[in-house]
């Protein structure tokens, strides 16, 4: 063990005096500072992730406010109500809104409230990175819908094809903005991306080893190394998009040598694994939950572990299949076929490992159960849509019709969605300190599977009748009315439904029924801790001896005592098996990671109008990172301090 | 029960007649899931491409409609069984059950996947490997937003030019050479087959063969931009006689007007900026940029589908073609009502 090792694991967990000074000490080092700029200048993972929640959620309000609209203008044919144009930036936004500003960044942002409590350390990697990432992403999801109420909203589709979002048919600066969204989201996503992986390689307790890691942390694990390998994509996609709009260069300019289709090829090399990015997190929360509801270890690790690992490599390997009416040729297509079909097994093991689980435990029928059950019935149902869409042929008749809008919202309402609301019923009490109230909840979940079934059912047989997606109306004698109809009283019973939600949680911040640690009876670390959790997550780092901690810990399990509590430091482990190695310190909060982000954010805006700035927009960006990493001697005191240990490094064992 | 509610007060009005209709439809509808016939239907087949992929669908939708009833009957049963032990513990011996179990389901799973992308494979291949000689060659060209078609001969006189309707032989094998002139489209008309993408410098063959005669809709498929929802044509399949008849009238130039009125009409248009952007071939209008309307009388719809072809409605068009299609490229034309008289006239009258 290296000579900053002062760490030494203490037996038994009896507090002490010495534990309420600690706390109080620890409790003046974590905290958040007070004030307007203080809560600004915030790199709890908690406040953040809080804050990150609730922004997401919020954009979803939104995406699905866009949704609504959608409905009821198609609850009819040739209705009038919404013309073309606007139309058209609605249903681009609520993809955009959706995919990029919702499902993404919702999934992080529960993981970084969550995964260092789970792995049971005071912090995630990289602070005020993370608060960086934060306010990037806050921004970018500000500037879209202003620029949606300039009546700039993006209007060629979340997946924005040239040369219909190229300089010469989105004239404008529609497309930019789109463009420019992405820009912002991908830079958040790769950050949050980053710290997590740091976080569950190197910050997890001592003995939580590989394979001891809680699912929904392997999920973020897994979904990190995603979203690392996929992000990069789309970012050079959408610079080259930006370039040929900006500067007019001729990526996708066919006249000049460019393809429209390198384009698709790019973007769905990205934009397949994305929808794993959103869907495999939400498979975490599914095991999580059948675990603690059903009072069993879930079955299958390993095989769950290695299920969520090759969907994440097969993932990328079927991005052709939203391309299979663009002419590829007979091999290609079957290759992509047979890898979209593949891809059917690994989500075929983990169900079945699933329902192994509650076969063998004893479901207790709480909320968070209820919504992974309705998450079976309509995933399993968008699973088998989809390997019907990887049939090349059949794919052909349905491809772009609402039997694919049905197809993918059943995969992404279905497997990410009510996974997360079950989520939203699991942790709140975490978060919180209070339940939500049942009875609500359990509204809150037929309606929203009534609703959800009422909306996209008919639109598998509106796809295979013809209706194409993407219309703005169709005529009457279409014969599409009538489902059309459906969907729309659909879509108005899933709104109730999400108003419920928001009314039990405001209801229940105030006077839900106080939660206690661990109200569940669930295994993991997050619930080892108090309710909302102390800004310093726990008094003594935990040590982890199996899969299920807080069900088999031992009376005198021990725990982490020589970590500083007049300083902001962590413990760093070994990555495979979580061994002690050495303390770090982390940084305090800034104000800097703020100001960063609104230099870096001018620099993202400006550059959809001029191309100087670039050059201008690099210059407060510079200013403010040498800012946010100018060393203060109070650091550097700190830091000397955690380290002038030689003589006491001999005494350990 | 929101949709008894809502026919009731359908019954009210006379104008909701359409919404009961509509709710009427939808009943049936879910009784007979996908088994309507339809203008514009993937499940209605007009010919052997699409009769192999609507048989694909339905092999596929009876092995995945079964696999879906198992997996939730055991999982069902298995919350239902759990729900009435009291034990939590394990029997001996449960582990090595249940991964058994599962292991079967996963190789089961592989099998019929296995099954399915057989029977995709063999699909797929059957509607690549289409003769190539003795087929007729139409190329068609997406352009924002309508459908340009010409059909190719050898001999250069007899290629012809037309938009929005397709006419083809039944028991024919067509080739359809797909391209765009500006954005990407798709051409689809599931009757007949799937979708193929109109790329901008790319060049997509389909073959299609209707072996009934009728009119099959089609529309636009990948989105375009404004007027996306109202880019359809219409596939007339006719026997071959029929076929070889529309043709060589089509071939011929706009007949001369025949009367005083109809020549103001003519006249109308060739002195009006109509003809910057359309072809009557026979006069002097020659340009390529909106449809050829050199036999406009003889197409069952106007606007790329949008509306019936008559006089009222063309009348309304060229008065101002954004109220029915906005956004579209044509602009809004200021005639005396003389003039838009004799026009329509004029245009009614290329049969």
């Amino acid at each position: 063990m290296s000579q900053a090792t002062k760490t030494i694991i203490r037996k038994g967990t009896r507090v002490s005096m010495d534990d309420e000074r600690e706390r109080q000490r620890l409790e003046q080092t974590w905290r958040t500072p007070g004030g307007w700029l203080g809560r600004l200048s915030s790199v709890d993972h908690k406040v953040i992730g809080k804050r990150f929640i609730i922004t997401a959620f919020i954009f979803f309000l939104l995406g699905g406010i866009e949704a609504v609209l959608m409905r009821i203008q198609l609850a009819r044919p040739e209705s009038r109500l919404i013309g073309p144009d606007l139309y058209n930036q609605i249903f681009t936004m609520h993809g955009t809104t959706m995919m990029f500003l919702f499902a993404v960044p919702v999934m992080e942002a529960m993981a970084v409230y969550l995964v260092p409590l789970m792995v049971g350390t005071r912090a995630i990697a990289f602070p005020r990175l993370n608060a960086f990432s934060y306010y990037i992403y806050l921004f970018g999801g500000i500037f879209l819908y202003v620029m949606f109420l300039l009546n700039t909203g993006p209007d060629n589709g979340w997946f924005s094809y040239v040369p219909l979002a190229g300089p010469q048919y989105a004239p404008g600066k529609r497309a930019d903005v789109w463009a420019q969204l992405i820009t912002f989201t991908e830079v958040s996503a790769l950050i949050v991306a980053v710290e997590l992986v740091v976080t569950i390689f190197k910050l997890r307790a001592p003995g939580m080893s590989l394979n001891r890691i809680p699912m929904f942390v392997w999920a973020m694990l897994v979904t990190s190394f995603m979203i690392i390998f996929a992000m990069p994509t789309v970012a050079l996609d959408s610079t080259c998009l930006i370039l040929d709009r900006l500067v007019s260069t001729h990526f996708f300019n066919q006249a000049e040598g460019g393809d429209p289709l390198l384009w698709q090829h790019l973007f769905w090399f990205f934009g397949h694994p994305e929808v794993y990015i959103i869907f495999i997190p939400a498979l975490g929360m599914v095991s999580s939950i059948i675990g603690t509801f059903t009072r069993r270890p879930v079955f299958g690790y390993l095989a769950l572990v290695l299920s969520l690992i090759a969907t994440a490599f097969i993932g990328f390997g079927l991005w052709v299949h939203h391309m299979f009416a663009t002419d590829v040729p007979q091999l290609g297509q079957s290759f992509f076929t047979a890898a979209s079909m593949m891809i059917a097994v690994p989500s075929g093991v983990q169900v079945f490992c699933w329902i192994a689980t509650l076969w063998a435990g004893r479901p207790i029928f709480k909320t968070p159960l209820l919504f992974v059950l309705g998450f079976f019935f309509i995933f399993i149902l968008g699973g088998l849509s989809g390997v019907m869409l990887a049939s090349v042929p059949l794919d052909l008749q349905v491809h772009d019709t609402f039997f694919v809008v049905a197809h993918f919202h059943y995969v992404l309402i279905g497997g990410a969605v009510f996974p997360l609301f079950g989520g939203f019923y699991y942790w709140f009490p975490k978060i919180t300190g209070r339940l939500l109230n049942e009875t609500l909840g359990k509204w809150n979940f037929w309606l929203l599977l009534i609703g959800f079934n009422l909306t996209f059912f008919p639109m598998h047989q509106l796809g295979l009748q013809g209706m194409p997606r993407r219309v703005y109306t169709y005529l009457p004698e279409m014969g599409w009315g009538g489902l059309n109809l459906l969907a729309t009283v659909g879509g108005l019973i899933m709104t109730i439904s999400v108003l419920l939600f928001i009314i039990n949680v405001f209801r229940s911040r105030r006077s839900g029924e106080p939660a206690g640690d661990n109200p569940w009876g669930a295994s993991t670390l997050e619930w080892a801790t108090s309710s909302p959790p102390q800004n310093y997550n726990f008094l003594y780092i935990p040590t982890v001896a199996g899969r299920d901690p807080l069900w088999e810990q031992a009376e005198d399990q021990p725990v982490v005592t020589g970590l500083r509590s007049d300083i902001r430091e962590v413990l760093v482990t070994y990555t495979l098996d979580a061994e002690p190695d050495h303390r770090i310190k982390f940084p305090n909060p800034s104000i800097w990671p703020l100001l960063a982000a609104i230099a870096t954010t001018g620099l993202f805006i400006g550059s959809i109008f001029t191309p100087w700035a670039v050059p201008i927009g690099a210059v407060p960006v510079t200013v403010t990172l040498i800012g946010w990493f100018w060393p203060t001697a109070k650091g550097h005191r700190e830091q000397l301090a955690s380290e002038e240990q030689p003589a006491e490094a001999e005494d350990q064992p | 029960m929101p949709l008894l509610l809502l026919t009731g007060s359908a019954r009210r009005t006379a104008k909701n007649w359409r919404a009961l209709r509509a709710y009427a439809g939808l009943v049936v509808g879910l009784l007979f899931f996908t088994g309507c016939r339809g203008v514009q239907s993937a499940v209605d087949p007009a010919g052997p491409q699409a009769l192999r992929i609507s048989k694909l669908w339905w092999t596929m939708l009876i092995v995945c409609s079964a696999v879906f009833i198992i997996v939730l009957a055991v999982l069902l049963y298995s919350v239902f069984r759990a729900h009435r032990r009291n034990r939590v513990a394990d029997e001996p011996g449960t582990e090595q059950r249940l991964t058994r179990t599962i292991s079967g389901a996963v190789l089961v799973t592989v099998v019929i996947l296995f099954g399915l992308l057989i029977a995709s494979a063999l699909t797929g291949r059957a509607l690549s490997s289409q003769p190539e000689q003795d087929v007729l060659t139409i190329e068609v060209v997406g352009h924002q937003w309508w459908w340009e078609v010409q059909y190719d001969d050898p001999l250069p006189v007899r290629t012809l030019k037309t938009a929005n309707e397709i006419h083809i032989p039944t028991g024919q094998v067509v080739m359809l050479k797909l391209t765009s002139h500006d954005v990407i489209h798709s051409f689809w008309a599931p009757n007949l087959h799937g979708k193929k993408d109109l790329i901008p410098g790319h060049v997509a063959l389909i073959w299609i063969q209707a072996d009934r005669p009728g009119v099959y809709r089609g529309q636009c498929a990948e989105f375009c931009g404004a007027q996306h929802a109202h880019m359809a044509f219409l596939v007339v399949a006719e026997s071959p006689e029929r076929f070889a008849d529309w043709y060589e009238k089509q071939l011929k130039p706009a007949a001369s007007p025949a009367d005083a009125a109809l020549s103001h009409g003519q006249q109308v248009f060739l002195t009006s900026r109509c003809v910057m952007c359309h072809t009557i071939r026979g006069t002097t209008a020659a340009a390529i940029s909106g449809p050829d309307l050199t036999h406009l009388a003889s197409r069952g719809t106007l606007a790329a589908g949008t509306l019936p072809n008559t006089p009222d409605h063309l009348g309304g068009w060229v008065v101002n073609s954004q109220v029915a299609k906005p956004g579209n490229h044509m602009p809004p034309n200021e005639l005396s009502p003389e003039d838009l008289q004799s026009l329509v006239s004029y245009l009614e009258s290329l049969h």
